[in-house]
């Protein structure tokens, strides 16, 4: 497989002038919802961005590194299962949970990427799906926990007997709380030496080996990190819908993570937001407006490929002037 | 009576495997020499089913059914090359996951206007019916045995295309250097655009064999087209015939994994337990021996030469 050639779109203007007017507009969505008197699209908004903190995940290790995890699902879904089977044990307290989710997701990440990144390209999609599908049939056996139909949750996670997350508003900031959180981290994982070394690997495997870096080691490093990520991404997924199945795991699952960041305009980290936001926006809208909505949103996607090339984030790099 | 079953579940897996290696091959020439991932090569299985059906309400014979949804199969890669994947050769590869994905969205939804949502099927035509006797009151679909042989006369005539013609030589060399092959004179376009058209037509093939005995339905193709990924890259992509071998060892494996597994594990696990796991297992059973296979061989089985 080709590397992947993505620069951070535009200058540094539009490299933080972005994400800083997504943020703000995200803070006002449920504000503006309640003044509607549309309280729906504030739980659309916080598994919007839910998704967006796994597409982040995944353009860092996607867009930086040339890593195509086609099994970034199993990390959500891990994540997910573990607030959920904690959830069945009568374990609720988010600060036992979320750690537990986020270093199983690692802990996956770790054992499945030291396997995975001995091979290359198209070989590192198809092994990274490998693992993906096993975890998602192993989630479909666990017959305790719901095997294929899932697991029902009877409630949200609570932080030392307060109750956060119950409060739709309150939880969709704890969510863009974890969002900024996510993206800020990465911002700063991939401004480090440890992230221009991920992305040496990309442009030139070879020569960061002779100037005497071990490519594994670094790109294994940013694969936990990324599973990580996703892990938390899992545990506030399973807090949002109350339930936990198999299918958070599948392979569609990673194919529209994917779909996300390279729509979005992968290697500048608040693509991977604008593709999430676009991505199940128009799922949301056009699946309102007529149930063959696919029929719309499969040329789309194909016209973006053909005339927006770079995705919507540089297509908004562009438009922005100071691109 | 355990040897029949076995036996049975042997063709069981050899026709599942010549059905992917139908669909795989086309895929691979396609990924091999052009570079291309296709994911919409899923689909083109599925339109071959829904052509057959809709071809055999028009004619009421299945031979000419599967004739006429070749041709049409073939015209349809033909016109899905020319619309959309020929501006998508010289593109990154996640650009043409992209833009094929969104040819799956739009060909499943496209089906289900078209065709309806319900499964539809065809029969099986009447010269292949019946049951071949294995033993005493036991006997396999001659359908089935047809589609074997089926499978692997187009897998010999296939390797005598690639391996003894000009086109073929033409292919080759396009999969090892398509810039000298360019360079040398050869319309490479319109060698990309042959290979496209007859993938496209031999996955249609696998869909129409595949009609009367799976049901036909929207999304029929999706699951296929992850197996036929898997068969390429255990294979190694761009290899016929690293792709014939594991299509047929992904079909086994599979087939004999659903079939046999709980059993296996009942030896030496409680039931309950067996019960449990056997499923579990069996399901993963080719992403493990994909896995195993790409950690041993980690271009796969018979890499391509000069990739």
């Amino acid at each position: 497989m080709s590397a992947p050639t993505a620069e951070p779109a535009g200058s540094t203007g539009v490299r933080w002038s972005v994400p800083l007017v997504l943020l703000v507009l995200l803070a006002a969505v449920p504000a503006v919802a309640n003044a509607a008197d549309m309280g729906f699209v504030t739980s659309l908004a916080t598994r919007i961005m839910i998704y967006a903190i796994a597409a982040v995940s995944l353009d860092l290790i996607l867009g930086y590194g040339a890593m195509v995890s086609f099994g970034h699902a199993a990390f959500v879904g891990i994540g997910a299962y573990a607030v959920g089977i904690a959830s069945a044990h009568d374990q609720w307290n988010a600060a036992v949970t979320f750690p537990v989710a986020i270093v199983a997701a690692g802990a996956f990440a770790l054992l499945t990427g030291a396997i995975s990144l001995r091979t290359r390209g198209v070989y590192f999609i198809m092994i990274t799906l490998a693992f993906g599908q096993m975890a998602y049939f192993t989630a479909s056996s666990l017959s305790d926990y719901g095997g294929d139909d899932g697991l029902t949750m009877w409630g949200r996670s609570e932080l030392f007997g307060t109750t956060p997350f119950e409060d739709d508003t309150a939880f969709y900031y704890v969510v863009l709380g974890c969002l900024a959180g996510c993206f800020l981290f990465a911002r700063a994982v991939v401004g480090s030496r440890f992230g221009r070394v991920i992305a040496g690997v990309r442009e030139n495997r070879l020569r960061m080996q002779a100037v005497g870096f071990n490519p594994y080691v670094y790109q294994l490093v940013a694969y936990a990190i990324a599973g990580m990520m996703a892990g938390l991404a899992g545990a506030l997924l399973a807090n949002h819908a109350e339930f936990v199945s198999p299918s958070y795991m599948a392979w569609q699952r990673s194919g529209e993570l994917i779909i996300m960041v390279v729509l979005g305009g992968m290697g500048t980290l608040h693509g991977a937001i604008l593709g999430a936001i676009a991505y199940l926006t128009l799922e949301e809208v056009l699946s309102h407006w007529t149930e063959h909505w696919r029929v719309i949103f499969g040329p789309l996607l194909i016209l973006v490929v053909l005339y927006a090339r770079g995705g919507l984030g540089r297509l908004i790099g562009r438009s922005g002037g100071d691109g | 009576m355990t040897a029949t079953l076995v036996a049975v579940q042997v063709l069981n897996g050899l026709q599942l495997g010549v059905l992917l290696f139908l669909v795989a091959a086309g895929l691979t020439l396609v990924f091999g020499v052009m570079d291309f991932i296709n994911l919409a090569h899923g689909v083109q299985y599925m339109l071959g089913a829904y052509l057959a059906v809709s071809f055999y309400g028009l004619t009421g014979n299945f031979f000419a059914a599967l004739v006429l949804a070749l041709l049409a199969a073939l015209a349809f890669g033909l016109l899905l090359e020319f619309l959309v994947f020929r501006h998508l050769y010289d593109r990154d590869h996640l650009d043409q996951v992209l833009a094929t994905f969104g040819v799956i969205l739009f060909l499943n939804e496209g089906v289900r206007i078209v065709w309806g949502a319900a499964p539809l099927s065809y029969p099986i035509p009447a010269l292949l019916g019946g049951t071949i006797p294995l033993m005493e009151g036991f006997g396999y679909p001659i359908y089935r045995v047809a589609m074997i042989l089926a499978g692997l006369a187009t897998a010999v005539l296939l390797w005598v295309v690639v391996t003894r013609t000009r086109v073929g030589m033409l292919v080759r060399a396009g999969a090892t250097n398509p810039r000298m092959v360019s360079a040398l004179g050869v319309n490479i376009r319109r060698l990309f655009m042959i290979v496209f058209g007859f993938g496209a037509m031999l996955a249609g093939f696998a869909g129409v064999m595949a009609g009367p005995i799976l049901s036909v339905e929207p999304g029929m193709g999706d699951g296929v087209l992850i197996l036929a990924f898997v068969v390429i890259v255990i294979g190694g992509i761009g290899s016929i015939r690293g792709a014939f071998v594991a299509a047929l060892l992904i079909g086994l494996v599979d087939t004999l994994g659903r079939s046999f597994m709980t059993d296996i594990f009942k030896a030496f696990l409680a039931p309950a337990a067996a019960n449990q796991v056997g499923p579990a297992i069996a399901s993963m059973l080719i992403y493990l021996l994909m896995a195993g296979v790409l950690f041993f061989r980690p271009s796969g089985l018979f890499p391509a030469a000069g990739r």
